[in-house]
Formats: structure tokens, sequence, C-alpha cells
């Protein structure tokens, strides 16, 4: 597989003078093992600091782009804070945005741990939003809770482990580069839910499919009629999961071995095309799962679009999180708390000027390590 | 599906097909400029974005296509010079750059759509080059970049740096040339025509809409992996795409019974298909590839 990688092994040390590495990936390590090495938390210190730069490089650069669309920064970014916390709708809001970024950002996350980058976490998601919703529209609208909600969520997961699995697959077999298929796959599988949307399920002349069994429905948070609902337990339970296992359990040592250096990790027996195509069908239902954020906790139906987005942002909570799932919760309600807090302030300032905030966050987040990195190494 | 047949060899068809395969093409080119450098290209999405917003932009300001395409490249150089910035200059992870840079592109220019047109998903009219080939100077700019690019990475000192700088870039510390220098200089041109790629997707229609790259960043830099980081199979390889695009639209504007969901899916299956038979990449990527 060392074939495929893209950093292939350098003869001589690639790292010349002057180019010392800012950290200690092992020489030949793939893309994935790179980042895992990066971005895996280092000291919480160090991290907290990091942070703090971050924060405050993206206030200041979301606050220029405030002044450049005429308003005063001060009163906007008070207005966000302020008009978010006291009004549990937007809290809500924040809530349930934020269960699915946690869900997509772990399935990055794991994949990323075992050195594999999968893009695809979107179309992983889609995946289950169409499991998830057909299985939910098939059953009996009889059907109790306590089968239902199994079902549904089995299925949910099971179509995203189908998609992720097929990335690990052909990743190891054909040596397939996970980055390309992944890509591919989102395309093919939103394609493919179109296609069965309008032959099988849209209604009617809309973009909306049969509604799910009643018994499949999650119960609301309330959150003054938010769409925040009990889905969140799934991503609690998921981050605890993920956590335990990776901490915890030799399969956890297993997989970060693999990210760390596969093939360090061969020569202690592990069998890295199958560690790498588990991880890669549990990543695929991570992000799966997210889908009952959307399908059984909001939407009750299979609609065009449901969830677009949130596989691509999962990238991002991932990282900010610094892949460790605590992290990843956290990142995934700085996320979610943007995405709410600017159709809070849409009255004031255009809600895009926070999507791009977003891309900002990213950016300072990925600068800032580094800077402390090298500000301590000075010191 | 005789009438299919037919309707494939005409000119007009074969000028459509070129006329798609234009921003792929331009962006697939200049992610393997940047890659060949050393410096992963994940924010080819946000270069056609930003470009082809700023040439509709221009377009619109100007009365003059022309300097709308001009725009789209100095639009495609900034991201660049951002990109290079932030992840060489401030060592922050490539990866992750090209990740934000196209969130912040998705968001950017629809702030900039609201912010500069009061408009939420489309810009006012721009001058535009319609269907023509002749007369629109990013094909003209495509074929030359096709011959030029090549060759000057072949035989020219920029190229020669560039080279090296994603091969062995020690061997070019030891000669005295900066590697940063020419991943800087490697990436601007790759940004250019990147942008200039974009300004195709806004000046081919006549005006801008949010998201109106859709992905298609990501379509090229897969292409660059598939030709082994040779930009004229590149530009092959997403000639093939515009092919299977363009018979997607002869499909439906013949009837052929299929449904159009999937033929639109066909290049992202071709290129799957030849990735499983293929088996990856035959030529291994840039040595420092991503490493700096």
């Amino acid at each position: 597989m060392t074939g495929v990688d893209r950093t292939a092994p350098p003869s001589g040390g690639a790292a010349g003078p002057g180019h010392t590495p800012v950290v200690d990936a092992p020489p030949g390590a793939s893309l994935g093992s790179r980042l895992a090495h990066r971005f895996r938390a280092t000291g919480a210190r160090r991290e907290l600091q990091a942070a703090l730069i971050a924060l405050l490089a993206s206030i200041a650069i979301g606050s220029l782009l405030m002044l450049i669309a005429g308003k005063a920064p001060g009163h906007i970014w008070w207005a966000m804070i302020t008009r978010t916390a006291s009004d549990p709708y937007s809290l809500g809001q924040v809530l349930y945005k934020a269960t699915a970024l946690v869900l997509t950002g772990l399935s990055v996350s794991i994949a990323l741990d075992a050195g594999l980058f999968n893009i695809g976490a979107e179309g992983q998601l889609t995946a289950g939003v169409l499991g998830c919703a057909m299985v939910g529209a098939a059953l009996p609208p009889a059907t109790p809770a306590v089968i239902a909600i199994p079902i549904c969520v089995l299925a949910a997961a099971a179509a995203g482990a189908l998609v992720g699995g097929l990335i690990g697959v052909l990743r190891v077999t054909r040596g397939a580069h996970e980055v390309i298929t992944s890509i591919m796959l989102n395309a093919i599988v939103s394609g493919f839910a179109l296609y069965l949307g309008n032959r099988v399920i849209f209604r009617g002349g809309t973009t909306r499919g049969g509604a799910i069994a009643d018994g499949a429905q999650l119960p609301q948070l309330g959150f003054g009629g938010s769409s925040a609902n009990a889905a969140i337990l799934i991503a609690i339970l998921a981050a605890a999961a993920v956590w335990w296992l990776r901490a915890q359990t030799t399969w956890g040592q297993a997989w970060r071995a693999v990210g760390e250096s596969p093939a360090a990790a061969r020569t202690t027996g592990t069998s890295v095309g199958r560690v790498q195509i588990v991880v890669m069908i549990g990543s695929g239902a991570l992000a799966g799962l997210a889908a009952c954020n959307f399908v059984m906790g909001h939407k009750h139906a299979f609609e065009e679009g449901l969830g677009r987005g949130t596989g691509i942002l999962g990238i991002s909570a991932a990282l900010l999180g610094r892949m460790h799932p605590i992290g990843i919760v956290v990142a995934a309600l700085v996320i979610g708390f943007l995405q709410a807090g600017g159709l809070a302030v849409a009255d004031l300032v255009p809600k895009e000027l926070t999507e791009m905030l977003l891309g900002v966050v990213v950016l300072a987040v990925a600068a800032a390590g580094p800077y402390v990195r090298r500000a301590e190494a000075r010191a | 599906m005789s009438s299919v047949l037919g309707m494939i060899f005409t000119l007009g068809f074969a000028t459509q097909v070129l006329r798609i395969a234009v921003p792929y093409a331009l962006a697939a080119m200049g992610g393997a400029v940047t890659e060949r450098s050393g410096v992963v290209d994940l924010a080819l999405e946000a270069k056609l974005l930003f470009g082809a917003f700023t040439a509709a932009a221009v377009g619109h300001a100007t009365g003059s296509a022309y300097l709308g395409v001009l725009g789209g490249m100095a639009a495609g150089l900034l991201v660049a010079a951002v990109q290079i910035g932030c992840s060489l200059w401030l060592g922050a992870d490539q990866v992750i750059v090209g990740v934000a840079l196209n969130v912040l592109a998705l968001g950017g220019t629809r702030f900039l759509l609201q912010l500069l047109f009061g408009e939420g998903a489309n810009s006012p009219p721009s001058p535009s080059f319609g269907s023509s080939v002749v007369g629109n100077p990013i094909v003209w700019l495509t074929i030359v970049a096709t011959i030029a690019v090549p060759f000057a990475l072949r035989r020219t000192r920029w190229g020669v740096r560039l080279r090296a700088a994603g091969d062995r870039p020690d061997a070019l510390v030891a000669v005295g040339v900066s590697p940063l220098r020419a991943r800087l200089a490697a990436g601007l041109v790759g940004g250019a025509l990147a942008g200039a790629g974009g300004a195709q997707l806004s000046l081919a229609v006549g005006g801008f809409s949010a998201d109106m790259s859709s992905g298609r960043g990501y379509i090229a830099l897969a292409m660059v992996i598939l030709s082994g980081w040779r930009p004229a199979w590149a530009v092959l390889a997403c000639l093939g795409v515009a092919f299977a695009e363009s018979l997607n639209i002869l499909f439906q504007v013949t009837n052929v019974e299929i449904s159009h969901e999937l033929a639109a899916l066909l290049p992202y299956l071709t290129t799957l298909a030849v990735l499983v038979i293929a088996g990856g990449a035959r030529r291994p990527p840039p040595r420092s590839l991503g490493q700096v």
C-alpha cells in the first residue's frame, strides 16, 4: 500500500537544512498519519494557548469583516452572544446543529486516527438519511417505539457503513486513494439519492418522501420549539464510545498504531488492511448515524438535500477538536453556535458573514498550533 | 440510439465538450503545478469559486469580459497567496488550509454578493462569451497552457526549481535556492490558472451564482492524482469528464430512455471504475508533497 501513499518515503531525507519539520511524523508517513501527528492533542496548556490565539485572531478578522459591512463589531458580537444565550430557540438550534456535527466529526477523526483522510462523511451521511427514511417509512404505522427506533438507527448506521466500508475495501484491495474515492462517492450517493427520490420516494411533485412511522420519531427536547431532539443522546454515546475504544482498548491501540506508522504496526503483527477496513466501516456508520438527528428527530421523512454540508463541516469539527472526542464535542458546539448565532443577528449583518467566519476559525486554529509550538521551541 | 451517435460526431458537440472541459482543465493544471512543488492543493474549489465571482463582478462593473478574465485570474492568485502564506509561512497544515479556504470561499462569495449587490444567490448579469469557442480567450488560454505548462515544467528554470522543491528540497537548498520561493512561484501561477477556470464558469453564462463551482475543484484534484501529477494527462482526463457531462446533456435533449440523474453520475462512476481497474495512481506523488 505504500505505493499509493501520497508521500513516498524520502530517500536521503526530504527535510533539508532550514526545513526542520514542525512535527515528528516518521519518514514516509502517509497523509493521514501526518495529520494524525499534527492534530493529536499534545498537552493541555499548549492546546489552550493555541485555542486562545485562534479565538482572538478569529474575532479580529470577524470584526474586520463587520467593519467592511459597515457595522460596529462590538455591538454585533454582543448581540450574537446575548441573543443566542437568552433565546431558548437559538440555544436549541445550537444543540441540533452540534448533534450532527459531533457524529460527522467523530467519523472523520477515527479515520484520521487510522491514517485515512475520509472526506466522504458527506456521502455517508446522505446514505444514512436515505436508509433511515426509507426503512422508517416502510415500517407499519403502528410499530411501537422500542422496535422502530432501534431499527431506524441501525438502518442509518448500516447505510453509512456500507459507503464507508466500500472506500476502505477499495483502498486496501485496489490501492485506490481514499480522497478520490470518497469525493466520487459523495457525488454518486447524492445523485443516486436524487434518482431514488424522483422514482420512488418523493410524493406528489414535492422533494419530500413519505413520513416515517410515528414510533420511529425521536422526542423533541423543547427549547422554544427548536429542532433539538433526543438524537443528542446518540451523539453523546458515540463520543463516549470512541473515547473508550481509543483510550482503553487494544483495538484502539491497533487502529492508532496503524495511523502512526503502518509499517511498524505490520511488524507487530497487526493486519493493517483489516484495521483500515473496519475503521472505515465505523467511520461510515458514525456519519450515517447523524441522519437520525435530521430524519428521526426533525423532518420525519426523506427530503432532498437534508443534512447537506454537515459532512464537510465535520472535517472542520474533527480538526478544531484536535481529533479528541471531547474536543470534537466542544468544536461542534462552537460551530453550532456560529451557525445559530449568525441567524440570530441576521437583521444586523448578512448571515453569510458567519458562514465565512467558519472558514476563518478553521484557518486560525490550523495556524495557531504550529505558532505556539514554534514559540515554545524558541523559548 | 443511432441519432445520438450521429450527434456526437458534430462540431457543436465537440465545442460543447471543450467549453465544459475548460474549468476542469485549468483547475487541474493549476493543481498539478502547485502539487508538483510540494504543496497539497485542496483549495482548487476556492480558487474556482472566487475566480468565478470576481470575473462576474469585474465584468459587470467594467462591461468587459476580457477584464473579467483578468479579475478571475487575480482572485485565484490571491487565494493561492493566502494558501501559501498560511501553510508555508505560518506553518498550518496544507490539507486543513485547503478545506478551510473552501468553506471560506462558499461563505465569502455569498457575503460579497450580499455586500456588493444586495443579492443572496445571483450576481447581476455580466458580459458573456456565450457558446463561442473561437472568440473565447479562456479557451485559447487553456490550449496554450496545455502545451506550455508541461514544457515549462520540463525546460524552464521556473519548472526545474519547482519540481526540485517538490521532490528534493534539500538539493535546492544545497544550490542556494529557497524552496519556499519556488513554491510561491508555482502556487501563484497555479492559482491564476485555476482562477481563469473559475472565470469560464461565470463568463460562459454571463453571471455568478452561489456555489456554481459545485465540486469541480475536487474532481479536478482527483484527475491530477489520477494522471500521476502530469498536467497534459490531467487535461486529457478532464476532457473525459467533460465528454461524459456533454453526453448526459445530449441524452436529455434527445430523450434517450435513460435516467438523467444516473447519467449525471457518469464522470464519477468512470473515475471510480478507472481507479478500481488501474488500482490507484501508478506514478508516485512528488516526494515532499504535504511535508513542508
